[in-house]
């Protein structure tokens, strides 16, 4: 499918740049949007994708550019504006009430009336109405939106777009939380919104997907636009190259001279709950294990049961050794346990304290005897992690989320901890913030700690680790060794592990990206 | 793709289980009234408990708006005592006066929920101090324009508070005809709709448009308005009005703890004014059953303070969902001991919106 | 504002940093209280005496006391209501055992101690176990409490307690120079205060705070929420047991002795620029919004305002202090991304713009920020 020349564009941005405290996100970026189209926009993490969409969508302004959308220049200051004009943005935290129902989170202010009344039947009747167009049944307009699973909730989102006669929609990551069958329910969405003009500008770091829906696919990085051409143009090599341009090898250091696989540190042996079964792992002194898997996996419910914040309801979980209890996080960190959660800000931080109250946060409430001690290191560990900020009283809101996340490392450290779990150690940072943390997970490793690592990022799971746990369902699906390539990572994380190694052995697909190959893809269905 | 079990667990939990309670309250009640060798469904019982029942009815449903908005009114017992004193001393006695009296008296009460509204979305000072310091500022007026008991209500007037239809009380007519528009309000009006939106997350109310200051503001002035109803029915009560009035009933704690026992989230968002009903309704029948069996007034406040706490734990007791389980086991509820709602919910959502990157 | 964090800076930071903080929320309140202690001594020359001003501090001291334990409640995120009707309780108890009889005081004292930690034993129990909001159960104790003292006392609430029991309140070391006397509660207030800074600078103390911040992420750190939180509503029981130990003294056995000291802790917390919903608040502050309270209603009375007056003018004072603190806040933190509901987990790489974080506290004055009555 080729652009044609003679179809207007609904949509063209010139120019866009935008900068937050001097920092430059996005600088001359532009792209068109054609009814009836799919645009894919693609980028590493930071390439000014979601900036792009935000300044789209009015919830950021520009700096300088311009946005003509349906003949006329606009400047929304306001989403509501946007959404109104019909440039409607599903973003990935959803914009709805899970106290209200499906019809009333789609009419959100604006309410269908009846002689001045809020009619509940008529909005459920139009939501009912525009669900079906879409073909699906399997919604109900009067349930509560907390009620719906993702998918649902998205497929609302997506609903509420229409019922404003959407022009462009554009979608940030939409499947990032789906699961398989999900996701092509959302490819036929997709159809039938191309089928009636809709625009969609779609945001993913699946590059199936892109290839899969989209007429045109246009490459941001560092903020900048690098190419916006036909997806029957390119070949995923060459998208691949454009995403990133440098090799990923540069990214991941190497292991630190001397280190050694030790002894058993972590064993678990049959864990399991309510979402994960029959866990048998182990992680030996000095050793990286990798932990991939989709979303919903139970990756991360399997090391918050580790880490005591839910637990295991039978099994047996061995420290050097010594069978542990744990039923609460001070257990886990009495164990000599550590975990880097995946929502900072939410999970890891007091964001109103200092860095030094954060950094002696588990010191204090844990091992309060070592608090002096450990407030005279704390500079060291804070300096050696590169922290950048105005001193140790300063408050972690007012850090980067690479600083941020420096934080979290040091509150971990100053306990010595013999086993670190990381649960998608670098999601949001900068590529300087990453690589510090790749560096402090060989060090530790040198220091014969033991390291699970959860992550989306294949590469980063192949990149670091020394063997490869896949999840699936709930369940270990696969233990695979170091230098797997991301196609059987995926395969066992789908459950098609069998078929791949019956059919093609690890022979990569063409399609897919070899293990060299440096692109973020989601740790799903590609 | 639906979620069955999750809805049905949910529907269960909210009105419904508030007046199972009240139902439990009854009978238990019925009991211990036989015991003491009283009919607890006669007639005059009955006029008793609805009685009881009217003025703090009133002044909990405006406590369930401001409560719906993810604030709170701690200056209801203030106003309703201005309110009696207002209504009684233009009406001075004088039958032609009732109507411009009432009305002042609305009209006032609307414009100080008006301030405290602007106040809290304004100059964004949080409802629990603006409600405090609204309610001492009008404290100060009182103490220092009245020195006691002030005015007179006409006969005609203090009819309402002593009449029935039946068994049932005027004033709570008036009270659950309140009652149903305000719940009108909220279910047929934009702004009625959108208290829910406002409480429930601002963000996601200002990303749909919404003005978010609006139903906060109304709903302090509908609190302060019920608030005012609740004072003219006191004073029409006692024939005259009085500066202790609202103090003297605990209305700002008593009407929270209704709301709150009513099943409406204290934290803004959920909660309906039927619930909030069968919660003053709970109070009123615990009040009335204590008072036949003569129980010492001084034990009854004990009662009440242990119910109230006990009712809100059995409440937050019954854990939300907040992550399918996956291995069949029903273990929910134990699998976050000491997660509290909120948390349980953003966790949800966390999980539930995990992006890739 | 710690000594500590003080270490850590130099000389002159440290003095541009106290200009700072007297017009920052939390530091305004010294300021205040200095605007407020010379207005009283334009208007009555005599106040700024030692003498007169001691007794002044006398005053103050029970009020000072209970709001010093509402702080350590609100830094965790909670709120106390029941303080009120625990010094009311407590202050009927010892009216009711101490009577006459001196050698009972000391057994008596130790036995409202244990009463007092017992009620905030439950308080914090029920808050932090039974996930009951803490504005609900301690409504719930401040009903229970008063009913059942006055039950206990059949309503009147009488007795007066041995000379030397009500020493604490109102004696002290006489004939010192220039001040006279030395009120016992003005020591008892300073011991409370030290206390109250050493513990805040705990590694335990510290916990409080963090706990108020983000309860996630202190239980995820393997700190024991339950017993901080416990502990905090421990600490405000006590600090009302003492105040009521010192108003028994000062004011005598009386049913309403204790009512609305819980409202007015809450307010000199808040006039300290201490944070409803917690995280953050400095607890000298708390105090010294005790003392600007108390010298507020000094100037009413010394200006002729009537009594009366003092609530109303209480009010106006709280709604602006907190008014002021929420306007600086939201200057402070103007910034392109502050519209931005979504940046949570922002991807991009730079200046994550940091204060977009969406879970707004309400110190930003956020109203629907729900945090402050959980």
């Amino acid at each position: 499918m080729t652009v044609n020349d003679d179809v207007q564009p609904i949509l063209v941005a010139t120019d866009l740049s935008k900068s937050f405290f001097g920092v430059t996100v996005l600088t001359g970026a532009s792209l068109s949007l054609y009814p009836g189209r799919v645009h894919g926009l693609v980028g590493e993490n930071g390439a000014g994708k979601s900036t792009l969409m935000k300044i789209l969508a009015g919830v950021y302004e520009r700096d300088s550019g311009t946005v003509v959308f349906n003949g006329k220049e606009v400047e929304y200051s306001h989403p509501a504006q946007a959404m109104h004009d019909g440039l409607a943005t599903v973003f990935q935290e959803f914009n709805l009430l899970p106290d209200r129902s499906v019809a009333q989170n789609v009419y959100l202010g604006r309410e269908l009336r009846t002689r001045g009344f809020v009619d509940n039947t008529k909005m459920a009747e139009s939501t009912k109405q525009l669900l079906s167009e879409l073909g699906i049944d399997f919604i109900d307009p009067k349930a509560r939106v907390g009620s719906l699973s993702v998918a649902e909730q998205q497929i609302v989102e997506i609903v509420k777009a229409l019922s404003l006669n959407a022009r462009v929609i554009s979608m940030d990551e939409p499947t990032a939380a789906l699961a398989e069958h999900e996701v092509s329910l959302l490819y036929s969405i997709i159809e039938k919104l191309t089928a009636r003009g809709v625009a969609i500008l779609y945001v993913s770091h699946r590059l199936r997907e892109v290839f899969d829906l989209c007429d045109q696919i246009t490459v941001l990085k560092d903020g900048a636009l690098v190419s916006s051409s036909s997806a029957s143009a390119l070949t995923t090599d060459e998208l691949v190259r454009r995403m990133v341009g440098r090799s990923i090898s540069t990214y991941f250091p190497g292991k630190v001279e001397g280190t050694e696989r030790g002894s058993r540190r972590l064993r678990v042996q049959g864990g399991a709950n309510a979402w994960v079964n029959d866990i048998n792992l182990e992680v030996r002194a000095g050793e990286i294990v990798g932990v991939a898997g989709l979303q919903g996996s139970g990756r991360t419910e399997m090391v918050e049961a580790l880490f005591g914040i839910s637990t295991f309801d039978s099994g047996r979980i061995e420290i050097d050794g010594a069978q542990v209890r744990i039923r609460k996080p001070r257990q886990a960190v009495r164990a000599g346990i550590a975990m880097i959660t995946e929502d900072r800000k939410a999970q890891g931080l007091a964001l109103n304290q200092s860095v030094l109250d954060n950094v002696l946060l588990v010191i204090r409430g844990v091992f309060p005897r070592r608090t002096k001690g450990i407030r005279r290191r704390a500079p060291g560990i804070l300096s050696s992690l590169e922290l950048s900020s105005r001193g140790l009283g300063q408050e972690v809101q007012f850090l980067s989320g690479g600083n941020q996340q420096k934080v979290v490392l040091a509150k971990w450290l100053a306990t010595n901890p013999r086993v670190v779990l990381l649960d998608e150690p670098t999601r949001g940072i900068d590529v300087g913030a990453k690589i510090a943390v790749y560096q402090l997970m060989r060090d530790l490793a040198k220091q014969s700690v033991a390291i699970l690592m959860i992550s989306s990022e294949l590469p980063e799971v192949i990149g670091m680790s020394d063997r490869i746990l896949v999840m699936n369902d709930g369940l270990i699906a696969a233990e695979l060794p170091a230098g797997t390539t991301e196609e059987t990572i995926l395969a066992a994380a789908t459950g098609n592990l069998d078929s791949l190694v019956g059919a093609s052995g690890n022979q990569a697909d063409p399609r897919l990206v070899g293990s060299s190959d440096p692109v973020a893809i989601g740790g799903e269905t590609s | 793709m639906s979620a069955l079990a999750p809805k049905a667990r949910r529907r269960f939990g909210t009105t419904a289980i508030v007046y199972i309670a009240l139902l439990a309250v009854m009978i238990v009640g019925a009991v211990l009234v036989n015991t003491a060798g009283r009919n607890f469904l006669s007639p005059g019982n009955i006029r008793d408990i609805l009685t009881g029942m009217s003025v703090l009815g009133f002044v909990a449903i405006g406590q369930t708006l401001v409560i719906l908005c993810a604030s709170l009114d701690l200056s209801v017992p203030y106003v309703v005592s201005l309110s009696s004193l207002l209504g009684a001393t233009i009406m001075a006695g004088n039958p032609a006066n009732i109507i411009p009296a009432v009305l002042v008296t609305l009209t006032v009460a609307a414009g100080i929920g008006l301030l405290i509204g602007l106040t809290v979305t304004k100059l964004r000072v949080n409802g629990f101090i603006a409600t405090l310091g609204a309610g001492l500022i009008i404290k100060g007026y009182l103490d220092t324009q009245y020195k006691g008991t002030a005015g007179s209500m006409p006969w005609e007037f203090q009819l309402i508070g002593a009449t029935g239809v039946g068994p049932v009380p005027v004033s709570t007519i008036i009270m659950l005809a309140a009652a149903l528009l305000v719940a009108l309000f909220l279910s047929k009006t934009r702004t009625g709709n959108h208290m829910f939106a406002v409480g429930g997350n601002e963000q996601v109310s200002r990303f749909s448009g919404i003005r978010t200051s609006r139903p906060t503001v109304v709903a302090h002035m509908l609190c302060s308005v019920m608030a005012a109803m609740a004072g003219l029915l006191l004073a029409s009560r006692l024939g005259v009005g009085s500066p202790t009035v609202g103090t003297q009933g605990g209305y700002d704690l008593l009407s929270i703890a209704a709301v709150v026992l009513g099943g409406t989230l204290l934290l803004g968002g959920r909660g309906s004014i039927w619930g909030t009903i069968g919660g003053v309704a709970i109070f009123a029948v615990m009040d009335n059953v204590m008072s036949v069996i003569q129980l010492n007034p001084f034990l009854k406040d004990v009662v009440r303070g242990v119910i109230i706490v006990a009712a809100v734990a059995v409440y937050t007791g019954r854990a939300i969902e907040s992550r399918r389980p996956r291995f069949g086991r029903d273990s929910q509820s134990s699998m976050y001991p000491s997660v509290d709602l909120q948390l349980a919910m953003d966790q949800e959502k966390e999980r539930d919106h995990e992006p890739t990157s | 504002m710690s000594r500590q964090a003080d270490a850590q800076l130099s000389g002159s930071q440290r003095i541009s940093r106290a200009l700072l903080t007297l017009i920052s929320p939390r530091g305004a309140v010294f300021l205040l209280l200095i605007v407020l202690l010379l207005a009283i001594t334009a208007l009555n020359p005599s106040f700024a005496e030692p003498g007169q001003f001691i007794r002044f501090i006398q005053r103050v001291a029970p009020i000072a006391i209970v709001a010093i334990g509402q702080y350590f409640v609100i830094v965790a995120g909670e709120f106390d209501l029941s303080m009120g009707s625990l010094v009311t309780a407590q202050v009927v108890i010892a009216g009711n055992l101490i009577g006459q009889d001196d050698s009972r005081s000391i057994p008596v004292l130790i036995g409202m101690l244990v009463f007092g930690a017992l009620v905030g034993l439950v308080n914090g129990l029920v808050t932090s176990l039974l996930r009951v909001p803490s504005f609900i159960v301690t409504l719930g104790m401040m009903l229970a409490l008063l009913g059942g003292v006055l039950y206990w006392t059949g309503g009147a609430a009488t007795g007066n307690p041995a000379d030397g029991f009500r020493e604490i309140g109102r004696g002290g070391i006489r004939n010192v120079p220039v001040l006279d006397i030395i009120p016992w509660a003005v020591l008892v207030l300073a011991a409370v205060l030290a206390a109250a800074i050493w513990f805040t600078k705990t590694p335990f103390g510290r916990s409080i705070i963090a706990v108020g911040d983000n309860e996630t992420t202190a239980r995820f750190a393997g700190i024991r929420v339950w017993w901080v939180k416990t502990s905090t509503f421990i600490l405000s029981s006590l600090s009302a047991t003492i105040a009521g130990v010192l108003l028994v003294g000062y004011a005598g056995v009386h049913p309403k002795v204790g009512q609305g000291y819980e409202f007015i802790a809450i307010t000199a917390v808040v006039l300290g620029g201490v944070v409803l919903g917690g995280g953050r608040g400095w607890v000298v502050a708390a105090a010294a919004g005790a003392f600007a309270l108390e010298a507020l209603f000094t100037l009413l009375n010394f200006a002729g305002v009537a009594s009366t007056w003092r609530d109303g003018i209480q009010g106006v004072i709280i709604i602006a202090a907190v008014a002021y603190s929420a306007a600086v806040f939201r200057g402070r933190r103007k910034s392109p991304s502050v519209t931005s509901p979504i940046s949570g987990k922002e991807p991009e790489p730079f200046a994550e713009p940091a204060h977009s974080a969406p879970q707004s506290r309400p110190n930003e004055g956020n109203h629907s920020t729900q945090k402050e009555v959980q």
